[in-house]
């Protein structure tokens, strides 16, 4: 594999784990919470479109759409709402309860064997140049992730909306002195999240078909670690920073030796720890510009 | 000597709590013994995350590398010589050819688990908040990838079976080492100034506190416990995948210490003992049970279960069920004094 390979390779999975960055750092910005049950979110969205495999792709992506954002909504209600003002790491141990609870509701009602997903298999052919293979769904996933960052930004800045939640986001009891309401801009977060974690879920199932009960997990802690290692101030740092794990670990295990590609993890690892303690705020993390949060 | 008290019950109390659960496990049938077993490692195990957790309010994800180091190590020493040549015939000479008793394995655990603590600690000490949370997180990707891998330190992707398993008594005396140990340092000065860190860093600071090096203690002790309570986990089941020593295990004791009072050795042990009694309930209860009414759970719905009650107990009381409060005189009176209205309506 040559190197020009790698970090196409890489550029298709940074693409992804920046689309799940920007969910997860949108909600910590408003609430200050970690939500491990994230990838639960994006589990529910394959889960539909396996379900849907016989229907037109449009409708299959709508439904999937539909579905992960009201779970995102009815989350919020019903296990983060109760909980605001609790400590960081209890709202986080929660989401956690609530993930373990929602795979194995996944576990009861679909089984451990997994269901596969049809809808836009045919992304995952290649197109060759020269000796580079570059796969359809890696050119999907750039456009839709800048299409969607592009999208969020937009609504962050040109909407009310939008401005409410940012002002949440760099300090959240000025902002509802102010008259920003809570309850609506927290929804608005998690309805923004949702609909990026289907869309997630869309693009991991072209890759990986087969659905299983934590099918959401790997790629949100991933993308978690992504976030705080980017810096959790700003979403472009939380998005930058995804998108340099999901770099980092196709790149590597591109290039590192067959022998010892088990090892890929551990190297990962190592790289965090290692710009974690040069850059506890983040690789990112600009000296003071303004208190702005998302 | 009210605190003299103090101090003597709030040390008694989680003991207490340890011998009746060994208690009814000794005299229990063989397979809920297991159960009980279970319960026992878990309170060890979350006893040691408390010693860190708890009295520094920094969060670890990492301490599950201690504990699969304590459990690999104890568990590999303790393998006879001609089963390890047999299973394990790649490992580092030493590691083969070394046998020793399970009691000594125990300690030979806590001291690695207590020098792993102290060599990534130095380092990842310095930060806190979730950059520490995900750096001690990234310590356990690193050590549960290469246990998986390297098969001269282990059984590599199989699992290390065939270890000489403890008893009820064994396990329970170890818990209540590790809750002796967690309180000896909660009440030591390197304890209390720790804590000190935990209300205010900054104040803590000007007042002459070295935060970096309190931290550190904590680590290397909340390291050793967590070695100490691997070896126990290893004697416990008699094998180990280290699948079982990684996310699920650091979440769920991390749930386990949250939901009974992350400011506590008392929390921690009940928080333990709960969830894990809990646990076991709703496996009963799948197969069908009386408690006053016959209660019979749908087959694999025990976790969910469980999900449920761990995240309404979060929502319900955040604090955690004690509060995080160890138990004391004053504590006992007000909880009495709770009590009596309804005695006297009674």
């Amino acid at each position: 594999v040559t190197w020009l390979q790698s970090i196409i390779d890489g550029i298709g999975l940074g693409a992804e784990y920046a689309v799940v960055a920007v969910g997860i750092g949108l909600v910590f910005g408003v609430m200050r919470l970690v939500n491990l049950a994230y990838g639960e979110l994006i589990t529910a969205g394959a889960y539909t479109l396996a379900f849907t495999s016989g229907q037109p792709a449009v409708v299959a992506i709508l439904a999937c759409f539909g579905v992960v954002i009201l779970g995102a909504l009815v989350m919020e209600r019903v296990a983060f709402r109760p909980l605001r003002g609790a400590t960081p790491a209890t709202m986080l141990v929660a989401s956690f309860a609530i993930s373990f609870l929602l795979q194995n509701v996944y576990l009861l009602a679909f089984g451990s064997r997994g269901s596969t997903v049809g809808t836009l298999g045919g992304l995952n052919t290649a197109i060759a140049i020269g000796t580079l293979r570059i796969r359809w769904i890696s050119l999907v996933s750039v456009i839709v992730g800048a299409v969607l960052l592009a999208g969020v930004t937009l609504v962050l800045d040109r909407t009310a909306m939008g401005l409410h939640l940012r002002a949440a986001s760099a300090d959240f009891r000025t902002a509802r002195l102010l008259g920003v309401r809570a309850n609506r801009v927290i929804a608005f977060s998690f309805a923004i999240s949702g609909a990026l974690a289907a869309a997630v879920s869309v693009l991991l199932t072209v890759q990986s078909p087969l659905v299983t009960p934590d099918f959401g997990v790997s790629v949100t802690i991933f993308a978690l670690i992504g976030v705080v290692v980017g810096g959790l101030d700003r979403l472009w740092t939380a998005t930058a920073g995804g998108f340099l794990i999901g770099f980092a670990t196709a790149f590597f295990g591109d290039e590192l030796p067959s022998a010892s590609s088990v090892y890929l993890p551990s190297v990962v690892y190592g790289l965090v720890i290692v710009v974690l303690l040069a850059r506890p705020g983040g690789l990112f993390a600009g000296g003071g510009l303004g208190a702005e949060r998302v | 000597m009210r605190s003299r008290l103090d101090a003597a019950l709030s040390v008694t109390a989680p003991v207490v709590l340890v011998l009746a659960v060994a208690l009814l496990g000794s005299n229990a049938g063989a397979v809920r013994q297991l159960e009980f077993n279970d319960a026992l490692v878990n309170a060890a195990i979350v006893v040691g995350l408390y010693v860190f957790i708890g009295n520094s309010g920094v969060l670890s994800f990492g301490h599950m590398s201690f504990v699969a180091i304590g459990a690999y190590l104890s568990g590999i020493l303790t393998l006879g010589a001609e089963q390890k040549n047999f299973v394990l015939p790649q490992m580092f000479p030493v590691l083969r050819h070394t046998h020793v008793s399970t009691v000594s394995s125990l300690g030979l655990a806590a001291l690695a688990g207590g020098i792993f603590a102290l060599l990534t600690g130095i380092a990842l000490m310095r930060l806190s908040g979730l950059p520490a949370g995900i750096a001690t997180f990234a310590v356990l990707g690193i050590t549960a990838n290469i246990i998986s891998y390297w098969e001269k330190i282990g059984p590599g992707v199989t699992a290390l079976a065939l270890v000489p398993e403890s008893g009820t008594w064994t396990l329970a005396t170890g818990a209540m080492i590790a809750i002796v140990v967690a309180f000896a340092y909660q009440r030591s000065r390197f304890g209390r100034r720790l804590r000190a860190t935990r209300e205010d860093p900054r104040a803590a600071e000007a007042s002459g506190i070295h935060v970096h090096r309190e931290r550190l203690v904590a680590f290397v002790i909340s390291g050793a416990l967590a070695g100490f309570a691997g070896g126990l986990l290893v004697h416990e089941l008699g094998s180990i995948t280290v699948a079982q020593v990684y996310l699920e295990l650091t979440f769920i004791t991390l749930a386990m210490l949250v939901i009974g009072g992350v400011q506590s050795v008392w929390g921690a042990v009940v928080g333990a003992l709960l969830i894990s009694g809990l646990n076991s309930f709703l496996n009963d209860a799948e197969q069908g049970v009386h408690v006053g009414v016959y209660v019979h759970l749908p087959t694999g719905s025990r976790l969910v279960a469980l999900g449920v009650l761990m995240a309404l107990v979060l929502i319900l009381r955040p604090s955690g069920l004690t509060g995080g409060r160890e138990v004391t005189l004053g504590g006992l009176r007000r909880a009495g004094r709770l009590w009596r209205p309804e005695r006297s309506a009674g």
